[in-house]
């Protein structure tokens, strides 16, 4: 059988000790950085871009992909504890996960991530060992007109999940996306919204545009801190101290496994398609939980589904995410493009051919994912007493530590300040964000798909020659814009709109 | 409202739509600037101009709703927590200017004096000791442990070494 030659392949090369080292290194270096706040995998991936040099390529990229999921793992435990998400595809999991750690449940939060991401990860490169290949037809059926309709379909999916108004929600989303247009036209090369009016002044940091983790530091980390600190002492945002237990109790498992199943199979078909990946998979499982769960008021409040299902889904979307970068060379997210870029440093050009013309690659890619994997449910579970341990630390030590990694964070980014001061602009604007109840997950969602869904909108103009009704005439992409269309139906619906402003009034 | 002056019935949505329109006008007004390009061929401007008309036009009505839809105690924004808001902020801005000038070393305590300042339990001793660990852990994990390009040392003692 294919598959199993396939697989056989993979492990073989996989498992030499010299690519184990290498995973286990991105693993831990990973995770490292995904707990440090504010010092995501994109930036740690740049900056060991140089160094694969002198690696081949094959290790090289398996230590990236460490990175990739180790960074997932510590994303996830900072997302739960501290309430800040590590990564964008962990920004859900701080929903449900710090308010279970509030609650003293930490251990089960992290827990149920570890073990539902590491279930996720097995299935997953089980899925792309056995669906590359006719995956990847279905992918190559993707025009302009079909991203473009996708990323629509996501952005809506992101709006069910926010909580108040639907209509500031899908406002957020658009203000996400203007801020992305802060950069340099693609197509054009015209920079735009870099100078200061009526000054004639223009800063040159902008036209690369603002970066990804200014924004989210800023609304989150820094909005999360002033709006914690404005609270009276007893008020305050702080945990519980006594942690119930560093285990899932069996109640925990039994709720947490469907939910793992769920966000399993959501994130392994979310992650394929080219513009999901991770981010998507894990916004989509959320939702998908929060209806299962339904109206019993635990959402929002520390509901181990709202745990288990994206962080599950995450993994499992990062997996397959690889699939659109490994045979159409297409990035669906910033950490694959700097792979992608890696791989043409080491000579290798991303796209179909990969796949026979570097079997060893490709196989032992994807074999070391799931090597990841193991290796990091076996670092982290362990750890999670440490991690909790954090928790007994006092906020008024923890708020200038977490001010601190954000701004050496932001500071790193490009070695300059500029990136600094921009994040002390989002401060103010996350705190105006908090105070007038608009929830900032999907600006931050539109920002990152903004510059993409720009783009598709209009080479897929260019092709039809100007003409809109090509979203609607293209099978694939009309389907997309119909379930698009039919979530805000749904979601205005009467009945499920009282069922949401109800299950939102107990979130709040 | 029954032609009686008009009376903001929700302010949080009130604030928010005016937000949404003001950031949407500017955009709009910032758009002007690129070029639209045809239907056929859209220029830098044409997705600005779309999404910041549509995000104007979302303002006006969360506005018009905030004035119309009666609201349970009229969701007032409340208090602004000015102390932690600005102590923060500023915090924030010292270290982006001090960074470049002082390095890391120096940096580190200074920012995180400044921010204790934020929060109302403000000790000495506990600032003082939280300074120096962070400021031997950022050392060693940033600039030893990861190589982090951070000037480490006040740009005078470099200059002169």
């Amino acid at each position: 059988m294919d598959l199993l030659n396939n697989l056989a392949l993979g492990f073989g090369v996989a498992f030499t000790l010299n690519n184990l080292m290498y995973a286990f290194f991105g693993c831990v270096l990973g995770t490292l950085i995904g707990v440090l706040p504010g010092l995501g995998p994109v930036a740690t991936i740049a900056m060991l871009l140089p160094s694969i040099y002198s690696l081949d390529a094959t290790p090289a990229l398996i230590m990236l992909a460490g990175i990739y999921y180790g960074a997932q793992y510590g994303g996830s435990t900072t997302a739960i504890l501290i309430n800040v998400p590590g990564e964008s595809s962990s920004v859900v999991t701080a929903i449900d996960g710090y308010q279970m750690a509030r609650q003293g449940r930490a251990g089960a939060a992290l827990a149920s991530a570890g073990l539902g991401s590491f279930f996720a990860g097995c299935v997953g490169t089980i899925i792309i060992a056995a669906f590359a290949p006719p995956l990847t037809e279905l992918a190559f059926k993707f025009g302009p007109a079909e991203y473009f309709s996708l990323m629509v379909l996501g952005l809506i999916g992101s709006v069910v999940l926010a909580s108040g108004s639907l209509l500031k929600a899908i406002a957020m989303i658009i203000l996400g996306l203007l801020l992305a247009q802060i950069n340099t036209d693609v197509i054009s090369g015209v920079p735009r919204y870099s100078e200061l009016p009526f000054t004639g002044y223009s800063f040159p940091e902008l036209t690369d545009g603002i970066q990804f983790v200014v924004i989210a530091m800023g609304l989150f980390g820094f909005g999360e801190i002033i709006a914690n600190l404005g609270q009276p002492a007893e008020h305050r945002e702080v945990f519980t101290k006594e942690v119930k237990g560093l285990w899932p109790t069996r109640k925990d498992f039994q709720q947490a496994w469907p939910a793992v199943l769920r966000g399993t199979a959501l994130g392994s078909i979310l992650g394929v398609l080219p513009g999901g990946g991770a981010l998507l998979a894990s916004f989509a499982a959320y939702t998908v939980e929060k209806k299962v769960a339904g109206a019993d008021g635990r959402f929002g409040k520390g509901d181990i589904r709202g745990v288990a299902g994206p962080e599950s889904a995450n993994n499992a979307g990062a997996q397959t995410s690889f699939i659109p970068m490994l045979t159409l060379g297409i990035p669906p997210n910033a950490v694959m493009a700097l792979m992608v870029g890696a791989m043409t440093i080491k000579g290798i050009q991303p796209g179909p051919q990969v796949m026979s013309s570097n079997p060893e690659l490709f196989w032992g890619l994807i074999a070391s994912m799931w090597v990841g994997n193991a290796m990091l449910v076996i670092l982290n579970l362990p750890m999670i007493g440490i991690w909790i341990k954090l928790l007994t630390v006092p906020y008024r030590f923890l708020f200038p530590a977490i001010t601190l990694f954000c701004c050496i964070g932001t500071y790193t980014l490009n070695n300059n300040n500029f990136d600094v001061y921009v994040t002390a602009i989002f401060a103010v604007v996350g705190y105006l964000f908090y105070k007038l109840k608009c929830e900032p997950a999907p600006l931050l969602l539109g920002f990152i798909l903004g510059p993409m869904m720009e783009e598709n909108l209009r080479r897929a103009l260019l092709l039809s020659r100007g003409d809109w009704s090509t979203f609607a005439t293209r099978p694939l992409s009309a389907g997309l814009l119909i379930a698009a269309a039919l979530m805000i139906v749904v979601v205005l619906l009467p009945s499920i709109k009282n069922k949401r402003e109800v299950a939102f009034q107990d979130a709040d | 409202m029954r032609g009686t002056f008009v009376k903001i019935k929700s302010q949080r949505d009130f604030f928010s739509g005016l937000m949404f329109l003001v950031v949407g006008l500017a955009f709009a007004w910032g758009a002007t600037d690129y070029s639209m390009g045809s239907g056929a061929r859209p220029g830098p401007g044409y997705f600005p101009m779309m999404l910041s008309v549509l995000m104007a036009i979302i303002g006006a009505i969360v506005i018009f709703t905030s004035l119309t839809i009666e609201v349970e105690g009229g969701d007032p924004v409340g208090d602004i927590a000015w102390r932690p808001l600005l102590v923060v902020v500023a915090a924030i801005v010292v270290f982006a200017v001090a960074l470049p000038r002082l390095g890391l070393i120096a940096t580190t305590p200074l920012l995180i004096i400044v921010v204790s300042f934020a929060s109302t339990e403000f000790k000495w001793p506990g600032v003082l000791v939280a300074s120096v660990v962070l400021d031997v852990f950022s050392w060693l994990v940033f600039v030893k442990g990861l190589n982090l390009t951070i000037p480490l040392w006040p740009a005078f003692m470099t200059a002169a070494a």
